[in-house]
């Protein structure tokens, strides 16, 4: 199986710190994958250097078919690629509407000339109120994302990367600050939409990893201490001591 | 213009309506019409018209992109300059013309030439034409350049700049940096545009000798207000649709404009293009009715008050930027033109000549520390707007991003 995004030999210091170390990681076109680890293991770090936000001092970053480097391509163009991000805070525009915080994630030309002369047609408008009704925003359209509480926030950010319909999603700590229903929900979301695209989520709560029902990577200082199902890595024994046995 | 547009709008109407009111009546009140208003004064208003329209691109590039450049009347010089290149080669080539016609050969194109170089570089004890006003006889072409040449700088500055992915305060000082140099390099005698003389009698329209200043004063007067009008109904539509939208993100959080795909760096190369072109028309515009531009127009100080304009006025609304240019630019001529009185507290007596400024500088103070919202607070106050309750927080990461009591619900 030829993999979407595929990292290999990975290595990032801060000042000497080495936050991710020799790190590699695979995954498929159509594949749900959780990577759990502890606090400080490298997971954002991981997100940042496959967005283009943080540059690996060395190591290879390959996406697609047939495979091109993500390291030479700048935030934005690798969002365009489809890569699309979720926060571990929600990142959304407070100012402006959630209607206008979805149109502007709704997949269509980026540049500043097609944006200017861009009218919303019938379609568009269609798919942002379809949108806010999946993310249970139906009846936020008109309000300033400023407003809406933290767990809507949150929503309005699924539903902005739903927007861009990316091919890969990285998806850092969805249901921090979710009511229980709401996690069901959100499990449910990424498991259908793993099934197109490929989902990688950041996860603590082992509840939640366990209903994902899929491959667990876990990191550990920087790098891959163990990948399988969950029951397989919950009995690895260097997994239990760093992770699950301090618990 | 579309109902739907003007619905999400209603500015505009209310805006063009207060436009061509005003128009009109300066036109029955001017020496053309009931001699109310005198012919200089009503150069006045029409200046005024191209500070507001400058006024309204700085709000395009700081109150909705979060940019702010200081460097913009530099444009708006520059924009003065090269419309003046024309007003003046064409002029004294009109005079040039019938001083030779009176000698016993008729004149070749060189000698006329050679004529107008001399009367126009003479004060700065040359005779040559140079190199850049290769086009200054031809109005189209003057014209055409007054969009280039601004839109060239902007280009290759900005590209420089937000490539390297400089912002704040950094890009600021950078756009003053820009500016002092291109003053600094005009003021030499050998720039090509006559040193610390600058260009002059741009009041003068060649071919128009027969008509009086009055009338093309108001000829002036309207094609401001026309521009403004315009200016402001395209930028209404840029800032309300999706682009406005992007710049604004832009503006409050830079970094998650980029994860939504969104070249941050191409957006603001393309604002402050924009907005320098429509700063340089201003400028083109503004001149004439000035009928002087030298050197000191692009002194630093310039810039920074157009920023102070449209913080008065309340960034991030297009009116808020006019009612600010409007407002300060005026009463600053008055205060300035010593047609203030002085006001005697016994001991002292403030001569507003020389207090405006500080004036001025403490209302800047005051409206940024404690009405950020500037005039146009005071328009949201009347619609019954509120100040969103976000705990002192602002609405976005970002230096540019709005404050706190800049926002609306
Ligand atoms: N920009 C940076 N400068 C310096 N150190 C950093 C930077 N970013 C991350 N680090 C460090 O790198 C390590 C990994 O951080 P990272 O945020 O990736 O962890 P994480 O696995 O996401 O943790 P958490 O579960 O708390 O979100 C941490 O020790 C962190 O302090
Ligand atoms: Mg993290």
């Amino acid at each position: 199986m030829s993999s979407l995004l595929e990292v290999s030999g990975v290595s990032v210091s801060f000042d000497g710190f080495r936050a991710i170390n020799n790190l590699s990681f695979a995954i498929g076109p159509a594949e749900l994958r959780a990577v759990i680890g502890p606090n400080g293991a490298g997971k954002t770090t991981f997100m940042d250097i496959v967005t283009g936000k943080t540059r690996p001092h060395e190591g290879r970053v390959l996406w697609g078919d047939p495979p091109v480097s993500l390291l030479k391509m700048t935030e934005a163009q690798i969002a365009r690629a489809g890569v699309g991000r979720k926060f571990q805070r929600p990142t959304v525009f407070e100012d402006q509407t959630v209607d206008e915080n979805l149109t502007m994630a709704l997949k269509a030309p980026r540049n500043p000339f097609a944006v200017l002369r861009w009218r919303r047609a019938q379609a568009d408008a269609d798919r942002v109120a379809a949108l806010a009704v999946e993310v249970g925003l139906g009846d936020q359209l008109p309000r300033k994302a400023g407003e809406l509480s933290h767990g809507q926030k949150q929503w309005l950010e699924i539903g902005m990367l739903l927007a861009q319909e990316p091919r890969l999603l990285l998806v850092d700590e969805p249901a921090a600050g979710m009511t229980l229903a709401e996690r069901e929900h959100t499990t449910r979301l990424l498991v259908d939409l793993a099934k197109t695209r490929a989902v990688v989520v950041v996860e603590h709560d082992m509840e939640f990893v366990r209903r994902l029902n899929c491959k667990v990577t876990v990191l550990h200082e920087g790098s891959v201490l163990a990948e399988g199902s969950l029951d397989h890595v919950t009995k690895n024994p260097a997994v239990i001591d760093v992770y699950l046995g301090r618990g | 213009m579309t109902r739907a547009f003007l619905m999400r709008n209603p500015s505009v109407l209310w805006f063009l309506l207060a436009l061509s009111l005003f128009t009109l009546a300066v036109t029955l009140l001017s020496e053309a019409g009931m001699g109310v208003l005198s012919t200089s004064f009503v150069k006045t208003l029409g200046k005024t018209l191209c500070l507001c329209l400058v006024a309204l691109a700085m709000d395009l590039i700081w109150g909705y992109a979060g940019i702010l450049s200081l460097g913009h009347m530099a444009f708006f010089a520059l924009g003065g300059y090269l419309i003046g290149m024309w007003l003046m080669y064409a002029r004294t080539e009109e005079i040039v013309v019938a001083a030779l016609s009176s000698g016993p050969l008729p004149a070749t194109p060189d000698e006329i030439r050679q004529g107008i170089a001399t009367q126009i570089f003479g004060v700065v004890g040359a005779s040559d034409m140079p190199a850049i006003w290769a086009q200054a006889h031809s109005l189209p072409a003057q014209l055409a350049l007054v969009l280039i040449v601004p839109g060239a700088l902007a280009g290759i500055f900005g590209w420089l700049a937000f490539r390297s992915r400089v912002t704040g305060v950094y890009l600021s000082i950078l756009t003053q940096a820009m500016t002092l140099a291109l003053a600094l390099y005009l003021f030499q005698n050998d720039s090509g545009l006559r040193g610390n003389n600058g260009l002059s009698g741009l009041q003068n329209i060649p071919g128009l000798d027969g008509v009086p200043q009055e009338t093309v004063s108001l000829w002036f007067f309207w094609a401001s207000a026309l521009a403004l009008g315009l200016a402001y109904v395209v930028l209404s539509h840029v800032v309300s649709g999706k682009f406005g939208s992007v710049i604004r993100a832009i503006r409050d959080d830079e970094a998650r404009v980029r994860f939504l795909g969104y070249s941050v760096e191409g957006y603001k190369l393309f604002v402050f293009t924009l907005t320098a072109m429509i700063a340089a028309v201003a400028g083109a515009l503004y001149y004439p009715q000035a009928g002087i531009i030298n050197p000191a127009e692009l002194a630093p100080i310039a810039s920074i008050y157009l920023a102070v304009w449209v913080a008065i006025g309340g960034r991030g609304r297009l009116y808020g930027a006019v009612i600010g240019a409007a407002f300060v630019s005026l009463l600053s001529s008055w205060f300035t033109g010593g047609r203030a009185p002085s006001v005697n507290l016994g001991f002292y007596t403030v001569n507003w000549v020389d207090w405006w400024l500080v004036l001025l500088g403490l209302s800047f103070v005051l409206v940024t520390l404690y009405a950020p919202k500037g005039l146009s607070g005071l328009i949201d106050a009347a619609q019954g707007l509120r100040v969103p309750d976000r705990k002192g927080a602002a609405l976005g990461p970002d230096d540019g991003a709005l404050m706190e009591q800049e926002g609306r619900e």
